[in-house]
């Protein structure tokens, strides 16, 4: 049952196993420290640099779109506005035209009857010139044939009277 | 079932041969699982790197929760290599044991007092190194009379106790289990039927066995932060 006291050492201490041990332990340390620990660690806190990095991005990335978004948001209205404005102004202009269409039609329609108007009080005129002319040249007509037919001087007034009158309803 | 160790004198050191291969064995293989690990290092781990990056973070969240990490960043190193080789010490002595007529060779080198006892003294002289160096000698040397001067003996005794049951449950534990290893393999000795009995809880203390290895790793790689912490700590 020797084994079974602390192990297996044999009465004393196995100072070559302490020292061997310890050497052991503190070169494995140092070695894994170089060509284990040391890389891994190194790449551990590069992914975690690059993720930070990632996220930061992603953080401006959204922003920026956010920022775009708002612009185009921005744009779209101010489109919108420019587009009714134009649709209001050329309705307006369509008026203000529509307007003016009926002004100068009215215009001219007035223009086109006073023409007429005046065509035909100028027509007037010639013709009761001309009929002025005609009672003169049937007056004195008349007055040969009055003359001619021997009549007192009051019938002939008469006539001439009825004639003028005649005349003068004409006109 | 008694095996004697083959013990050696060199240079007036006496030297257990078996000990002195199995922490050689341990040590390569340490070395071999962490460089074979990271050699191919890429940001998107796979397979090897991950497991390792797991212990990493591991040992991490074991020294963040003893101290806070401005302190104890410098004895990751230390915790990782601790776990590392006390675990894959654990497991060396489980499968199988070797033995050259009545000397054992191959056997869990944490089987053994002396090397968890060493290992023990190593994390407590640290303790105390770094205690002195982030502290001062100072406010290091009024721990021990802290809260009165009357507990000085007290921390005195304490911290040989710590020395002590770290190491002797490491190695208890162990021993433990390779003891009852053996005397489960024994059983075939007593005949074939005894032996075919005897595989059931032979497979079940293996697997129990593993159990205990990784927690007593653990246990030794938290109490060493532990220890440490209380030397380094300001505040407690």
């Amino acid at each position: 049952m020797q084994s079974l006291i602390l192990g297996a050492a044999t009465g004393g201490v196995n100072g070559g196993d302490i020292l061997f041990q310890l050497l052991a332990f503190i070169i494995l340390m140092l070695l894994l420290r170089k060509y284990a620990w040391g890389p891994l660690m190194g790449i551990m806190k590069e992914r975690q640099s690059y993720i930070t990095n990632e996220i930061e991005a992603a953080e401006t990335n959204r922003k920026e779109a956010e920022q775009h978004l708002a612009a185009q948001i921005q744009e779209l209205k101010q489109a919108r506005e420019e587009a009714r404005a134009i649709i209001e102004n050329a309705k307006k202009q369509g008026e203000v035209q529509g307007e003016a269409i009926i002004q100068a039609a009215r215009g001219e329609a007035n223009r086109v009857k006073e023409e007429a108007l005046a065509d035909i009080a100028s027509e007037r005129e010639k013709a009761v010139a001309t009929l002025r002319n005609e009672v003169a040249s049937l007056s004195v007509m008349i007055a040969s044939k009055v003359i001619a037919k021997e009549l007192d001087e009051r019938s002939q007034e008469k006539l001439i009277q009825d004639y003028l009158q005649e005349a003068g309803e004409a006109r | 079932m008694e095996h004697e160790a083959p013990i050696h004198t060199f240079m007036g050191l006496q030297f257990n041969l078996s000990n002195v291969l199995m922490i050689t064995v341990s040590s390569l293989m340490v070395f071999l699982i962490a460089v074979l690990a990271t050699r191919a290092l890429s940001m998107r781990p796979g397979g090897m790197q991950n497991f390792l990056e797991w212990v990493v973070d591991f040992v991490k969240g074991i020294i963040n929760s003893t101290m806070d990490w401005h302190t104890g960043g410098r004895f990751l190193t230390l915790g990782l290599t601790l776990l590392m080789y006390i675990f894959v010490s654990n497991m060396l002595g489980l499968p199988f044991a070797v033995a050259f007529g009545h000397e054992l060779w191959w056997k869990s080198p944490t089987a053994d007092p002396t090397i968890t006892l060493t290992l023990a003294v190593m994390v407590v002289v640290l303790s105390h190194y770094y205690g002195v160096k982030l502290k001062g000698a100072k406010a290091y040397g009024s721990e021990f009379f802290k809260p009165f001067k009357l507990f000085f003996p007290l921390k005195l005794i304490e911290e040989f106790a710590n020395t002590l049951t770290l190491g002797l449950r490491l190695y208890g534990n162990i021993y433990a289990g390779e003891i009852l290893l053996g005397l489960l393999v024994g059983l075939s000795h007593q005949g074939i039927f005894a032996g075919i009995l005897g595989i059931f809880p032979l497979i079940v203390w293996q697997g129990f066995s593993v159990f205990v290895g990784a927690i007593q790793a653990f246990i030794f790689t938290m109490l060493t932060m532990v220890y440490l912490a209380h030397k380094v700590a300001d505040d407690h």
